[in-house]
């Protein structure tokens, strides 16, 4: 079973990341399969955010390369955008909107013609508040919007970043099944948590491991 | 093609529903130019001569006060992330961007412009110029304002130079702007004016998306 178009697998070779004057990663490699799941670990600053963000191509790596299915993916940056989706810190809910009409756009900007919204509201919860001004939303139930995006547009790479900060236990079941669900079909997870997520099979990337010592800071 | 147009509503969606947005920079618009009769005496023969002046300088400052509702609300809470990581490529978004914001600050100020012309006694002969000039003249404005709106993220007072950056910018619409309404009355007719304002227009619609994208990944890195 595979609903996506096609199968990805993201490789990411010898990165590095540069934050300012400051090198907060480098050497790092790392492989995303289909259904697989890889959790970024490691202390504050240690750089699971930038990693992410990297990996989205939100940032450009000081060293290194991404591969997407063997090609790199700068060679072409629509093709692999529209087949991830990220869920950062920041939710871009605009608080005169509704969920209905922010999931609409989301999905819209994703390029999805036909987008599941109904099923994307159900699957985090959200349907009782759809049609709510997301200004009286509660921090939980943004969230929530905020991963709902991932249903209503499919898409077979997740970059999630710590995910379940301010879902309740019931938010935090529904992204699990979420994102077993998308396992099962072929989809692919990357995320950095603090919270425990059950993620059967993970790979686990301690990212402590590639920091640079700070007399390296300014090579590559 | 669905994330331009998605883009578009979206953007005129948040402005319908956020209506004080448009009817600030309307207020802005016909403040400005009512305190000039004040400011310069109500004499009708100075009023007179001066108005195409004033009515585009208002016009202009209006649409920089409404510039940083482009990007600052989604550069704060994230949004531009997701415009960044659309399909789409970046300068299209920027022309989406663009067409929403002159869809809910040039159009308007075009529509509001013969009542402003009432007010300092424009000649109706010249309303044909002044209305067919804001209408050229304004998709410039709001093509090269997302540059400068663009550009100014990440500063630590984004009005102020916001405004620095877009008002030399400005200059050449403003010029053209009002020297056909001037020339509408002459026998030199206003159809120079307006081509050279139509081309400013066409001119800022490939480059200033593209400026403006550039901009915004400096912004996002």
């Amino acid at each position: 079973m595979n609903p996506f178009s096609e199968t990805a697998e993201l490789v990411g070779e010898k990165l590095a990341c540069r934050r300012g004057e400051r090198l907060v990663f480098r050497g790092l490699d790392c492989r995303l399969l289909p259904g697989g799941a890889l959790v970024l670990t490691g202390p504050n600053g240690s750089g699971k955010s930038s990693l992410l963000r990297l990996l989205a191509t939100l940032l450009a790596p000081a060293a290194g390369c991404l591969l997407l299915n063997g090609m790199a993916v700068m060679d072409d940056p629509a093709h692999y955008r529209a087949m991830l989706h990220y869920v950062g810190h920041l939710e871009g809910v605009k608080p005169a909107l509704s969920p209905y009409d922010m999931l609409g756009f989301w999905a819209a900007l994703h390029g999805e013609r036909r987008p599941a919204i109904d099923a994307a509201l159900a699957a985090f919860g959200i349907e009782r508040v759809a049609d709510w001004p997301c200004r009286w939303l509660s921090a939980g139930q943004r969230r929530r919007l905020a991963l709902a995006r991932l249903i209503a547009a499919p898409a077979p790479i997740w970059l999630l970043d710590e995910p379940g900060a301010a879902l309740d236990r019931d938010g935090a079941g529904r992204l699990e099944s979420a994102i077993a669900e998308h396992r099962a079909a072929g989809g692919s997870i990357a995320v950095a948590t603090h919270e425990p997520i059950a993620l059967p099979g993970a790979t686990i990337l301690a990212l402590d491991a590639f920091a640079a010592p700070p007399e390296d800071a300014l090579a590559v | 093609m669905t994330a331009f147009i998605g883009l578009i509503r979206h953007d005129l969606r948040l402005a319908a529903r956020q209506g004080g947005d448009i009817g600030l920079v309307l207020g802005f618009f016909v403040l400005a130019v009512i305190l000039f009769p004040f400011g310069v005496g109500p004499e009708p023969e100075l009023l007179r001569r001066i108005a195409a002046g004033i009515i585009w300088v208002a016009a202009l400052l209006a649409a920089v006060l409404s510039l940083d509702r482009l990007f600052a609300a989604d550069y704060a809470d994230g949004g531009l992330d997701l415009i960044a990581l659309s399909p789409v490529p970046l300068e299209l978004a920027m022309l989406a961007k663009s067409t929403a914001h002159w869809l809910t600050t040039g159009l308007p100020l075009v529509i509001v412009s013969p009542l402003l012309a009432l007010f300092v006694d424009l000649d109706p002969a010249a309303l044909p110029a002044l209305m067919l000039g804001l209408l050229l003249g304004t998709p410039a404005m709001s093509l090269l304002g997302a540059i400068a709106a663009a550009l100014s993220l990440g500063a630590r007072r984004p009005g102020v130079l916001m405004t620095l950056l877009v008002l030399p910018l400005y200059l050449p619409t403003l010029i053209f702007g009002a020297a056909a309404v001037e020339a509408s009355l002459s026998a030199e007719g206003a159809r120079s004016h307006l081509l050279l304002l139509a081309a400013l227009s066409v001119a800022a619609l490939p480059f200033a998306p593209l400026a403006a994208a550039a901009a915004l990944r400096q912004a996002l890195d």
